[in-house]
Formats: structure tokens, C-alpha cells, sequence
């Protein structure tokens, strides 16, 4: 999904600086003399949430944002449905200047053109499950029994039938989080936002509900910008990642290119914490061409993880193609190697 | 003694002679103008005098027994209403509950969309707070006296004064109740574009009804509390009854009166109170607050 290079991207952010503060502008010129962010706080008492972050998400993929808190993971995702309003840059999405719209356009935008899910849910607490799924085509103006009937198939789709009359408070996390999803896909939206939305579920849910996002995308082909702050997360949904840092971007690449090759120190860090068997696709490590075929074969992106279990039994794994033709082949030990060499830092 | 640094006297009389003049000239359009108010009075009035007894009683039963699905505040609204009617103060009781309920139906149409306003603008916050304050806080005769002499003794004035004694609790709790709406439900309803109108109705309001139940409620204490001294300017009432009491120095029509002002402040607290925990439980945010 990342080959589509040469496609206009869908989200697209240009030099996109944001300070909080009552005089964005004057901390802005500090910054852009050349102040760090730490100096612009101590001067003016003026906090640098983004610096100057540009990145291109293409139509179709899962774009991850990776960062600590604090890192401005949250401000940035809010930029792209102008919750908040840059101090300066360019917000392109779909081809429209998001920053040049009214509150009438933006109010429009929100309610056709991107959906977001958040980390706390944001559930209408005094709405049904159902109506809470509808919400979003309420405010857009569909009538009941439309919004109903659509928010009934998303409810299905996540897998909470039965639930519909219920409350939210009803719910465990995990379920409150499957109506946000609901709700955010029941608008179908070229794209979604989600902001940290599986931060605050336990971890099993989580990989749950990884797995059905997952699932989900494969048949609906969305733009997804996903914010997290757990690596193993970005690693397992994002079909690219860029790793922010106090507000400003460290690296943005494959889940593969940033194992194999961190850009900083602070990158390295999250590198060395994560299960790389998870992060390395077989491709990148096999022995390429054309050899005796095996028993065994996994498909170009299956990940370490994948084939491990398999050298219990086999001695050498195959790699096929999409059309199923063996393109290359690979033993325990290339595994081990490749996990051992990541292991040790920045070899 | 503090030094007199200036005449104050002309401050006053300036004072004076502006309320005279306004009395002279505009105390005609005050009463045109306050005139939807006595309708709303005496309607209310006649129905509840005109009410039998017994389907009062059972009507403000049946209320009590809605809010709670128990039996014990329809018990305590059946005795405090029958010892209304059985200590002889039962038309009073009605004429004090109109006066109540006229000057709750008020407040809540000005105080609600002030509230709303003070919600949204901090401003606004800062310009009311004070002039609430003062309201709450200024002795109720200081501004009985000059609604008295614009609009003559009677019910006006006393359903007047008895507004704006009860009406700022109101409004503070409506602001409250707005503000502080759950940040991460506005934030979502901002996402899918929802407009001020679809926020303010469909979520703000819904979810700040308890707090703003629980301001009515304050509201109709305050309005009660203020009727013994509304029937000092002819409000009638259990307050009057309260009056001549303490004026011919018997103790027993002031006590009893008095006790049939707290039977009515213990129904409608009780009542209002029952529904306001009945919300936030369907609401569902009973175990937050």
C-alpha cells in the first residue's frame, strides 16, 4: 500500500508549527531564530506543541504517528479536522486547503470528510449504544430511520449486536471503544483519525481490537492516521510510521527501515524496547532466488514471528510471492542472526 | 469620624428625584410591562385554589411517588399537606405555592438563557457574576422599596422582588452545569461537526439537566424563603399569616404558619430533588458526581 508513490496524497502537512500561548506570533519568531523549544518556553512562556512537521499520508494507507506524551502526537492529529489551528504552514487534505475554510465549509468537512475516534471515547453518555453510533449522521442531517438502519451494520460489523439499547456506561472499555469505532466508520469517511484509541484498553483487548482494525482495513481501503505511543502498536498497524519527539519529527519510514536503520538516538531507543522478531519482515533477510522448493512456505510479508514456529519442523522455510512462486528461502539461523544483529544497538 | 470629602447629599437626592421621575413617567409602562407577569400569577392562582382539596393532594402524591418508586416521600407529602388543610391554612398554602411556582417559571425563563450566555463567553461571566452577587446579597428591601413605588403595593412587586432573590442560584448553577460538561464529549461532537445549536441541545443541556434541576430546585427554596417578607408589600399567604402573627403577638398563627412554610419547602425540595437523581441516573452519571 505504500507503492503509490506517485498518487497526490490524502493528508497532506506542510511546515505545520503550533504554539499555545496568547502570542503565538512572537514566540514564533524566537523559534524560527533559532531558539530551542525550551528557550521559547523559558522567554515567553510559550509552549512549542509542533515544529515545523511536514509529512505526506497516502490515500489508503495506515499512517502511524509514534511518540511519547507530550511529544504532540495529540496536537498533531487535531490539526488535520482543525480542532486546533496552526500558528503557521499548510494543511492539504484531499486536495483542499483545510485552513482557507469558514465554519460553515469546516462544519462540513468534519461531518463528511473525516471521522475520528479518541482515546477516551468521547461517548454521549445519555445515548443508546445505537444512537450513539448514529450520532455522526444525525449532526449531518440523515434522517432517523436511515442513521439507524446504517448504524445498526457498523454495530454488527464490530461485533456488539445485541447491545444497541444499551448505555454506554454499560459497556466494558473495550466494548465503548468498538461504538467509537462504529461511529467514526458509520460516517464513511475517506479518512480516520485515531487518536491513541486503543491507549486505554488492556492490553489483550488491545491486540484485539489491533486485529480487528487490521481485518477491517483490508476490506475498507481507508486512510488511516492512528496515533499511539506504543511502539509494538505502530509496528503491527502502520503501514508507515513517523516517530515525533517534542513536537518536532525524528523519522518517517517503513516499520521495517526504522528498526533496521534509526535515525537518532531517540529513535534507537524505542528500537531497542521492541520485539524485533515483530518488526522484520522475512523478505528483507531471506536468501534470494531461485532454489529447490520447500515444504514449508509463508508469504513476502510475513514478519520473523511468522516463520519461527515453522524451523521446529523444517530446516528451511520458503518465501512466495502474491502468485505463489517461491522468490526465496531461509533458515533459523538467518533468523537468529538478523534478530541478534538488531539486538545490539546501531551495529 | 471618616473626614467628609464631598457632599454626598446631591448624590442622593439625584437618586431620589430620578426614581420619582421614573415612578412619574414610566411607572405606567413598568405596569403594562409587568402585567404578563400578574396573569401568569392569578391563572396559576385560580387553578390551584380552584383544585378540590383531595385532588391536590393526591395529584402532588402521585408527583412524589413518580420521582422516587417509593412509598416513604409520598408519605411525608400526604402529612405535610394534610397538616396544611388540617391547621386551617390550606388557601394560603395555595396562594404561597402560586407565588412559588409563578416566580420559579419566571426565573427559569430569564435565568436559563442567561446561564447559557454566561456558558459561553467569558466575558459575559465576568460582567454577571458581580450583578449576581448583588442580587443575592443586597438587602430585599433596598430594591422592594422602589418596586413598590413604581408599581404600587401588591402582587407585582412581590413576585418581582421574590424573582430576583431566587433567580441567581439558577443561573450560576446553569453555567456550571454547562461548563462543565464532560471535555472529551464536546470535543467529539466538535469532530463530527456538530453546530453550536446541535451541541448546546443535544448534548450540553441533556447532560448539565441534573445541575440545572438542582439550581431549580435552590431557586424554589429561595422563593419560599422570600414570602414572608413578599406579604409584608401584599403578597398574602402563608407569610401574611406569619405577619399578623408576630403583629398581635400570637404565637401560635406564627408558629403554625411558619411550620406550613417548611411542609412546603420540605414537598418541593424533596420532590425536585428525587427527579434531579432520577436524571442523573438515567443519565448515567450518577457515580461521577
Amino acid at each position: 500500500m505504500t507503492e503509490n508513490n506517485e498518487k497526490t496524497p490524502a493528508i497532506s502537512m506542510r511546515a505545520v508549527t503550533k504554539i499555545f500561548g496568547n502570542n503565538e506570533q512572537e514566540a514564533l519568531a524566537l523559534l524560527r531564530s533559532g531558539k530551542s523549544k525550551s528557550e521559547v518556553l523559558a522567554e515567553t512562556g510559550h509552549v512549542v506543541g509542533l515544529d515545523d512537521v511536514s509529512l505526506d499520508v497516502m490515500p489508503g494507507e495506515i499512517f502511524v504517528v509514534m511518540g511519547l506524551s507530550g511529544s504532540g502526537k495529540s496536537t498533531l492529529i487535531r490539526h488535520v479536522n482543525r480542532l486546533i489551528d496552526p500558528t503557521s504552514g499548510e494543511i492539504i487534505v484531499g486536495g483542499t486547503d483545510v485552513l482557507k475554510m469558514n465554519m460553515r465549509e469546516l462544519r462540513e468537512y468534519r461531518r463528511t470528510r473525516v471521522a475520528m475516534v479518541f482515546q477516551k471515547f468521547g461517548l454521549l453518555p445519555h445515548r443508546s449504544v445505537i444512537d450513539n453510533v448514529a450520532y455522526g449522521l444525525e449532526v449531518r442531517g440523515v434522517d432517523r430511520e436511515e442513521r439507524l438502519k446504517t448504524a445498526q451494520k457498523w454495530i454488527e460489523t464490530v461485533g456488539l449486536s445485541g447491545y444497541e439499547k444499551s448505555r454506554p456506561r454499560q459497556l466494558s472499555g473495550g466494548q465503548q471503544q468498538r461504538v467509537g469505532l462504529a461511529r467514526a466508520l458509520a460516517l464513511d469517511t475517506e479518512i480516520l483519525l485515531m487518536d491513541e484509541a486503543f491507549s486505554a484498553l488492556d492490553p489483550l483487548i488491545r491486540t484485539g481490537m489491533q486485529d480487528q482494525l487490521i481485518e477491517l482495513q483490508k476490506s475498507l481501503g481507508k486512510t488511516i492516521l492512528f496515533i499511539t505511543h506504543d511502539f509494538d502498536e505502530a509496528l503491527k498497524v502502520g503501514d508507515r510510521i513517523a516517530v515525533l519527539k517534542d513536537g518536532a519529527l525524528q523519522q518517517i519510514g517503513r516499520p521495517e527501515e526504522i528498526v533496521l536503520s534509526p535515525a537518532n538516538e531517540h529513535v534507537e531507543e524505542f528500537v531497542q524496547a521492541v520485539n524485533k522478531a515483530r518488526a522484520i519482515k522475512v523478505h528483507s533477510i531471506m536468501e534470494k532466488g531461485d532454489h529447490e522448493p520447500c515444504d514449508q512456505a509463508v508469504p513476502m510479508d510475513a514478519r520473523c514471528e511468522d516463520v519461527l514456529p515453522l524451523f521446529a519442523e523444517n530446516a528451511w522455510v520458503g518465501v512466495v510471492d502474491a502468485e505463489g512462486n517461491q522468490v526465496g528461502r531461509l533458515t533459523a539461523k538467518q533468523v537468529i542472526r538478523a534478530l541478534a544483529r538488531h539486538a545490539a544497538p546501531a551495529s | 469620624m471618616f473626614p467628609e470629602l464631598i457632599d454626598t447629599r446631591p448624590l442622593r437626592r439625584a437618586v431620589d428625584d430620578g426614581l420619582n421621575w421614573v415612578v412619574r413617567n414610566w411607572g405606567d409602562r413598568f405596569e403594562a410591562a409587568a402585567h404578563p407577569l400578574l396573569l401568569l400569577l392569578k391563572w396559576i392562582e385560580g387553578l390551584l385554589v380552584a383544585t378540590p382539596w383531595w385532588l391536590m393532594i393526591a395529584i402532588l402524591t402521585g408527583i412524589a411517588w413518580l420521582a422516587t418508586r417509593r412509598w416513604q416521600l409520598p408519605l411525608v407529602v400526604l402529612v405535610s399537606m394534610l397538616f396544611l388543610g388540617v391547621m386551617g391554612l390550606w388557601g394560603d398554602a395555595m396562594s404561597t405555592m402560586a407565588l412559588m411556582i409563578s416566580a420559579t417559571l419566571t426565573a427559569i425563563i430569564f435565568a436559563i438563557p442567561v446561564g447559557v450566555w454566561m456558558s459561553r463567553s467569558a466575558w459575559v461571566r465576568q460582567a454577571m457574576t458581580p450583578i449576581l452577587d448583588l442580587m443575592q446579597t443586597l438587602p430585599s428591601f433596598v430594591y422592594l422599596i422602589p418596586t413598590v413605588m413604581i408599581f404600587g403595593p401588591g402582587k407585582i412587586p412581590a413576585l418581582i422582588a421574590t424573582i430576583v432573590y431566587a433567580a441567581p442560584p439558577l443561573v450560576r448553577l446553569t453555567d456550571l452545569g454547562l461548563r462543565t460538561v464532560d471535555p472529551a464529549v464536546m470535543e467529539a461532537s466538535r469532530a463530527f461537526g456538530a453546530s453550536t445549536s446541535q451541541r448546546l441541545f443535544g448534548i450540553q443541556i441533556p447532560l448539565a439537566l441534573p445541575t440545572i434541576l438542582a439550581g431549580i430546585n435552590q431557586t424554589t427554596m429561595m422563593a419560599l424563603a422570600m414570602v414572608v417578607i413578599a406579604s409584608m408589600i401584599g403578597a398574602g399567604g402563608l407569610g401574611y399569616q406569619v405577619l399578623q402573627g408576630i403583629g398581635r403577638l400570637e404565637v401560635s398563627r406564627g408558629l403554625f404558619a411558619g411550620l406550613g412554610i417548611v411542609a412546603l419547602a420540605i414537598v418541593f425540595d424533596r420532590v425536585t430533588q428525587a427527579f434531579g437523581r432520577r436524571l442523573q441516573e438515567r443519565i448515567g452519571l450518577a457515580e461521577q458526581r
